[in-house]
């Protein structure tokens, strides 16, 4: 995927200025930098939700026209939310089977009767949502409403319900944030096991450096709605201008 | 032609004049919107409570005299007196503030925190008990409010414009009463949620619950002020339309027209309810003025509705209501 | 004690999303489907059929229907009334167009043509919400009952501005017209409701019932990840009116025999099936039937009791009903916002523990 000259304005606010770079296919790449600088708005131009009011998106090599969020899920382009908005009412299962829904061709009258292909289908999916769910660990609570799990476990499920969508690429938006060390831990794991095993390209979003610089192939660095930096872990831990806007630049 | 026009003008401004009142009505739905985030379906029911109230303790009526009888085999009706008008009044504001608390203890409390559409279920329910609650204490039958408001076509406007266009205007006095006393509630309201220190507790109350009692407003004080103001202006459009038409049943029908009305001027805006209600009397008497009589009249019963759902369909925030950035 | 389910295991995916899953409620399931088709029959009279099993069949299949939309995709409906009153002069229209039809089709073919009303009136619903939308189907409530009362067409140029049902038959027996015993009338409407709630119930349990449910609980959300939110609020619309539109035409048809828009589909039956749906339960299919058996029975109740036994007037009554339900919903949206059907499941988790207070 290549993001080129994404500018994003709200009325007078300018939320993302001529950004560009690209998140190559398989790889694990990082959006790091300070609150309010564009992170979450370039993941929401990035899955539709948002759309530029100038530059392109393009995919896998084509140029995206601007499409309402559901189709570019059906793109494979699947996510996690900072603010956990799982679907509260329901069970973890149908949670992540919800996740399927850019696999799963209901056909109304064969549902209506549960008949045939309706059931046959939904069993299917089941067992690739089992699989999720035990790649997870999260079988024991299958069948808890999930606005009751704790905070850690909505995250997984969350995860879950991304990952359900067989998606080619993953957006992540602080999959770790406010966890403590060993569901940081866990969390880690989880993304590069799903990085290893399904080959799924993930883009993601973090605040702490010692996970990012960790699990990342790349790191692309943003303040103020810019592009400041772009490149492996340590090339950008030791940039000026990174450290600049991390730490502040002295003035004497 | 001409006489036609005329006429045409008279129904817009008597259009207005209705559209005065759906204003009045509107006014307090928004009110309790602007700060509490409920939307109070019971608006109108209040309306038609507040008006029964009042009439009740002019007459001198015995509340639940008809359960008394029931139950007791008595026959009793009435005191026997007549209260003086603003006395009447002001007993029926002290009701209409108890019905306040009331709500606050009894359901507000509860509900603190719950998604809006819980809420606004809620005020359906509180609707209907009140219904029940206000035809079981004063009786369902129609009733006469006069409160002395001057009522009757003004004969100085219709021998004035007789004058000068030939053509007498009909319009209602109460009418111009209503109109001057909505314009005198919006400019006082609008002056007391801008400037007051009570009006900036709502305005934060309506923004967040939680955020509002963490600096340390009391979160049921400010409801109990919000809905007693709304009972207020319930109160005064009760007197209006009940002076207007009696006291019944459909005055809280006439009062769900305030629903549109808000649809078209935004919630949260008090100009809005108050162009918004304009808009709707004026469309809606000219409508039928214009093709009631082709396509089989009573076109008032669904006019406001299906402007207000056109409308939304273009503009979802309403004429001036703020405009909605969704956000994940 | 009465209900464990220790020892019954499901060794597939099929088994496991059964309806009931667990043996005891299986069970329970069974004696009440037999007790309805094999037992009620026979027992049933005319006041019973008319006062309490009749209607509150229809009214849970009009709740069924506004379930599906409120309670499973959140889209609020006050115009169920208007709805309805689509429903029964569809059929009417069927009824009288070709005599020929049988009563089941005519039925069905005016809950499609409800459907598609459905549809017309839930396209707001992509731009609006909540209680904007809410208000915005106030308009499908005046408009199509004030267009059924002055569109002669409608009523067939009938001077009393009335419909009324012929008779028609299922295999040789009356179900409509004022002939009908009242076990045909019985049977015909549990036939229909059974069937059409094991629908509901298949439409829930499967990927579009989770399409709904996940708009009602983050619709943005949902559509990130690739629910189309067109599809599944208008999908849901279209069954919803679907589902209220044959509960219309059986209240015409079976029930009322004969009908006046104004009077039958007014305001209050919208807000009557709302109030089933929230009593009962919101996102239950069960709850349906509990809320409709509530609001059905409670007033037959009330009246026989203050009325027949204690001789106040009907008046009273009437206010008395108003109070409770009023209250009721109150009560029931600050202790339970799923209804009884939420207080029924959490007996049975109760049940299932004891004696023991605390799950594994």
């Amino acid at each position: 995927m290549e993001i080129e000259n994404v500018t994003l304005r709200f009325g007078g606010v300018t939320a993302l200025k001529d950004v560009s770079f690209d998140i190559l296919e398989g790889e694990i790449c990082a959006i790091i930098g300070p609150n309010g600088a564009g992170k979450s708005s370039m993941l929401n131009v990035i899955n539709g939700f948002y759309h530029p009011d100038e530059g392109q998106i393009r995919f896998r090599g084509e140029h995206r026209p601007t499409l309402p969020p559901y189709r570019i899920a059906h793109m494979g382009i699947a996510r996690t939310f900072q603010n956990i908005a799982l679907f509260r009412g329901m069970t973890t299962l149908d949670n992540v089977m919800t996740g399927r829904v850019t696999r799963m061709r209901p056909n109304l009258m064969k549902s209506m009767l549960w008949w045939g292909s309706a059931e046959r289908e939904e069993s299917e999916n089941r067992e690739f949502v089992e699989r999720i769910i035990d790649f997870l660990e999260i079988q024991s609570i299958r069948k808890t409403l999930v606005g009751r799990l704790p905070y850690g476990l909505q995250k997984r499920v969350e995860l879950g319900r991304a990952l359900a969508a067989e998606p080619s690429l993953l957006l992540l938006d602080e999959p770790m944030a406010g966890m403590n060390v060993e569901e940081k831990e866990d969390m880690s794991r989880f993304i590069l096991d799903v990085n290893d095993e399904f080959g799924t390209t993930i883009a993601l979003i973090e605040h702490d450096m010692g996970v990012v610089m960790d699990i990342s192939d790349r790191v692309v660095v943003m303040d103020y709605g810019r592009k400041i930096a772009d490149g492996p872990p340590d090339e950008v831990r030791n940039n000026q201008t990174v450290i600049d806007a991390y730490l502040g630049v002295q003035h004497d | 032609m001409l006489e036609q026009l005329l006429f045409g003008i008279e129904v817009a401004l008597n259009g207005l004049m209705t559209g005065v009142l759906y204003a009045l009505v509107a006014l307090g739905f928004v009110l309790i919107f602007k700060a509490s985030g409920v939307f109070n379906y019971a608006q109108g029911v209040m309306a038609l409570f507040a008006a029964l109230t009042l009439v009740g303790f002019q007459n001198g009526q015995i509340p639940f005299a008809h359960l008394i009888n029931a139950v007791l085999g008595t026959n009793v009706h009435h005191f026997g007196w007549h209260l003086p008008a603003l006395l009447s009044v002001v007993m029926a504001l002290a009701s209409m503030v108890l019905l306040a608390v009331i709500v606050e203890r009894l359901m507000l409390k509860y509900l603190i925190n719950q998604e809006p559409v819980i809420l606004f279920m809620a005020t359906i329910g509180l609707a209907y008990f009140l219904e029940g609650f206000g035809d079981m204490m004063w009786g369902s039958e129609v009733k006469k409010l006069d409160i002395g408001l001057p009522v009757g076509p003004s004969d100085s406007i219709e021998s004035f414009t007789y004058d000068l266009f030939g053509y007498g205007f009909f319009i209602d006095r109460l009418d111009i009463v209503a109109a001057i006393v909505a314009a005198l509630l919006v400019v006082t309201l609008t002056v007391f949620s801008q400037y007051s220190k009570i009006g900036r507790a709502l305005r934060a109350v309506a923004d967040d619950h939680q955020a509002a009692l963490s600096v340390g407003i009391s979160l049921r004080f400010i409801w109990v002020v919000v809905w007693s103001i709304a009972g207020f202006v319930a109160l005064v459009a009760g007197i209006m339309w009940g002076a207007k038409s009696g006291v019944q049943f459909s005055l809280s029908l006439i009062a769900l027209k305030a629903l549109p009305v808000l649809m078209l001027g935004g919630f949260t805006s008090i100009p809005g309810a108050i162009v918004g209600g304009l808009i709707i009397g004026v469309g809606e008497k000219l409508f039928d003025f214009l093709l009631g009589p082709i396509i089989g009249g009573a076109t008032e019963n669904w006019f406001a509705y299906v402007l207000a759902l056109l409308f939304l369909v273009f503009r979802p925030q309403g004429l001036f209501g703020e405009r909605i950035i969704e956000r994940v | 004690m009465f209900y464990r389910e220790t020892g019954e295991f499901r060794t597939s995916y099929p088994n496991d999303s059964q309806t009931f899953p667990i043996k005891f409620d299986r069970r329970l399931y069974y004696i009440m489907l037999f007790a309805a088709f094999g037992v009620i029959p026979f027992l049933i009279n005319d006041y019973w059929a008319n006062a309490v099993f009749v209607p509150f069949l229809i009214w849970a299949m009009a709740a069924l229907g506004l379930n599906l939309l409120t309670g499973y995709c959140g889209q609020i409906s006050l115009g169920t009334g208007g709805f309805m009153a689509v429903g029964a002069y569809a059929c009417y229209k069927l009824m009288t167009a070709f005599p020929e039809m049988s009563i089941i089709l005519c039925i069905m073919f005016a809950g499609v043509i409800t459907a598609l009303v459905g549809i017309l009136f839930g396209l707001p619903s992509l731009r609006i919400k909540g209680f904007y939308l809410a208000v915005a189907t106030l308009a499908a409530q005046f408009f199509l009952v004030w267009l059924f009362n002055k569109v002669p067409w409608f009523y067939n140029y009938s001077s009393s501005g009335q419909i009324s049902a012929p008779e028609r038959t299922v295999l040789g027996v009356a179900v409509t017209g004022s002939f009908t015993e009242a076990w045909a009338k019985y049977l015909f409407c549990l036939t229909m409701v059974f069937v059409f709630a094991w629908v509901a119930r298949n439409l829930t349990r499967g990927a579009i019932g989770r399409s709904w449910m996940a708009i009602r609980d983050m619709d943005i959300a949902a559509e990130i990840i690739g629910v189309n939110p067109m599809k599944a609020k208008l999908s849901a619309f279209a069954l919803s009116s679907f589902y209220i539109g044959m509960a219309g035409a059986m209240f015409f048809a079976n029930y009322l025999g004969a009908i006046e828009a104004t009077e039958a589909f007014g305001i209050n039956q919208s807000f009557l099936v709302l109030f089933m749906i929230i009593i009962g339960g919101l996102g239950s299919i069960a709850g349906s039937f509990i809320g409709a058996a509530f609001l059905v029975l409670m007033p037959v109740l009330l009246k026989n009791i203050l009325v027949g036994q204690m001789g106040w007037n009907t008046a009273i009554a009437t206010h008395l009903e108003f109070i409770i339900i009023g209250g009721l919903i109150v009560l029931v949206l600050i202790v339970e916002p799923h209804g009884m059907a939420q207080l029924w499941r959490v007996a049975k988790e109760k049940l299932r523990l004891w004696p023991f207070p605390h799950a594994s």
